[in-house]
């Protein structure tokens, strides 16, 4: 079979893109593919310290977005891959963005259409329970080394003490 | 030991067969997760923190009059015979119960138990509210169910959000939070088997089907719960009719096949059937696979009109009754595998010999 690409060689590789809701698969010479940085059997010129860059660079944009901490209970992204649960409310709005697109490949969307919820109003929630709220996450904070946040909801405490 | 007559008709009331097509249809359930603003998420609370959610839901309880007159079971409390006998009677899941958490139960455990609904709390989510119905009853659950949630939102802040909805520890109860499940009892699709077809079909309509006892168990019986997949992206009442929709197609599929059988295998089926009677009645010594396997015969035995005399509650009650905890529970004391076989044989001869089943 020929190469998609050139339609000169003969494909050597096939490669399978997958893109939003569409799969395409793709017939590639040698050349072709190698012009794409994918690699076949034979040996391609290859620039090697480019692709140690672009590995390193990788590695550290998902090791970025893996640290990625929840300020609210301290979970991680990546203890949120391992355990497949979030730590707390506000985690969703920490990894909104990854999680926008995981809901979107569980249930084929990510916008809610079913009850509108409006909380009680404040006048009928206790306020001991912020307060012992913000204790919780001191203490989580501190745990976790947070020092800075720490510090911020020790103030909160104080004000509301 | 847990006093089972302080619940409401025992927390069995689901087993009484009124619902629809309750001779295929056991139970209905609908449950919706939901957490409470301000804490972590249960696996990530600590002690102080699922005890005060213990505490506020608790308060927040005698103003919501969709659960009057219930009561309140501390799960954390109870020696594990106690939980193990709440997961058999389907009142609590696993989770709750800490039967399959390395560290046991959670501290702050609790079922809330009414007459129409219940409440688990510190379950994965801070909050399960659930409605179980006896047979095929899918628009009761929900009416009951979103009743407690409207009334129990007003009281306690829940965890929203405008694009998300209702947040959940796991990702795949978002939205909605809901759950709708059918315990469906479908031996002729696995005697003719056509059952493959069948549960391929549903996965395609975005269902999927578990075991008797809910996610991660075993299909034992040929008892089946299905459920929606998806929480998100559509409204609780087309959740709920999605799945009514396609449950009345696997009855009719389901009758079909009983047709079937009666007309091509018939007194093979009738020989087959009155075998597992005939052990259920005079058998010393049952484990729980065998009696489950049997009374799945005498089922389709009494839905076929082949024995008569025979209440499909009766049957439900037996299904339940004869499990581990439930004998255990009646003898007051704790059995060996061995001493569970013998007593649950006993217990099934004597119920069927009290309501002797005839033969049509």
């Amino acid at each position: 079979m020929l190469c998609d690409v050139c339609r000169e060689r003969e494909g050597v590789v096939s490669v399978t893109k997958m893109e939003k809701d569409s799969v395409t698969l793709e017939n590639l010479c040698e050349k072709c593919a190698a012009a794409r940085g994918i690699e076949t059997t034979v040996a391609m010129p290859k620039h090697p310290l480019s692709d140690f860059l672009s590995g390193v660079q990788q590695q550290l944009g998902s090791q970025q977005a893996d640290a990625a901490r929840c300020t609210f209970c301290s979970t991680t992204l990546r203890e949120f891959r391992n355990s497949g649960r979030l730590g707390c409310m506000h985690c969703y709005g920490t990894f909104e963005q990854s999680l926008r697109e995981l809901l979107r490949k569980i249930h084929g969307t990510a916008r809610h259409a079913g009850v509108r919820y409006e909380p009680p109003a404040p006048a009928l929630l206790e306020r001991s329970s912020t307060l012992g709220e913000l204790r919780e996450r001191l203490r989580r904070a501190v745990e976790t080394e947070q020092f800075e946040l720490a510090a911020s909801i020790r103030d909160q405490i104080k004000g509301l003490e | 030991m847990v006093d089972l007559s302080l619940l409401p008709d025992g927390g069995a009331s689901w087993l009484d067969a009124s619902g629809d097509h309750a001779d295929i249809v056991l139970s209905t359930r609908i449950r919706l997760a939901r957490n409470v603003e301000g804490y972590a998420f249960t696996g990530r609370a600590r002690d102080g923190e699922r005890l005060r959610i213990l505490t506020q839901v608790r308060e927040a309880l005698p103003h919501v009059p969709a659960l009057a007159n219930g009561v309140l079971l501390r799960v954390d409390e109870m020696a594990p015979t106690d939980r193990l006998l709440l997961h058999e009677r389907h009142l609590v899941s696993k989770e709750l119960a800490g039967l399959d958490l390395p560290q046991g139960v959670r501290s702050g455990a609790a079922l809330y138990l009414c007459e129409s609904a219940g409440v688990m709390i510190n379950e994965e989510d801070h909050l399960r509210l659930q409605a179980l119905r006896s047979g095929f009853s899918v628009g009761e659950a929900l009416a009951t169910v979103m009743r407690v949630d409207r009334e129990l939102g007003s009281r306690v802040p829940f965890a929203f959000h405008e694009e998300f909805g209702f947040l959940t520890a796991c990702p795949t109860n978002t939205g909605t939070g809901l759950r709708a499940s059918v315990l469906i009892h479908l031996p002729g699709l696995v005697l003719t088997k056509e059952i493959g077809k069948v549960l391929a079909g549903l996965q395609a309509m975005g269902l999927t089907y578990r075991g008797l006892y809910g996610e991660g168990s075993e299909v034992v019986g040929n008892f089946f719960q299905i459920s929606n997949q998806t929480t998100l992206g559509r409204s609780e009442d087309e959740l709920a009719e999605h799945l009514a929709r396609v449950v009345r197609t696997v009855i009719e599929r389901e009758e079909e096949a009983r047709r079937v059988l009666l007309r091509d295998a018939g007194y093979i089926i009738e020989d087959k059937l009155w075998r597992a009677y005939g052990t259920l009645r005079y058998a010393r010594s049952l484990s729980f696979d065998e009696a489950m396997n049997f009374l799945s015969g005498v089922r389709l035995a009494v839905g076929l009109k082949l024995i008569i005399g025979l209440s499909v509650y009766t049957l439900n009650k037996l299904l339940i009754f004869s499990q581990s905890a439930h004998l255990a529970y009646a003898e007051g004391r704790a059995l060996t595998e061995s001493e569970a076989n013998l007593a649950r044989a006993r217990y099934v001869r004597q119920a069927l010999i009290n309501e002797a089943g005839s033969q049509a």
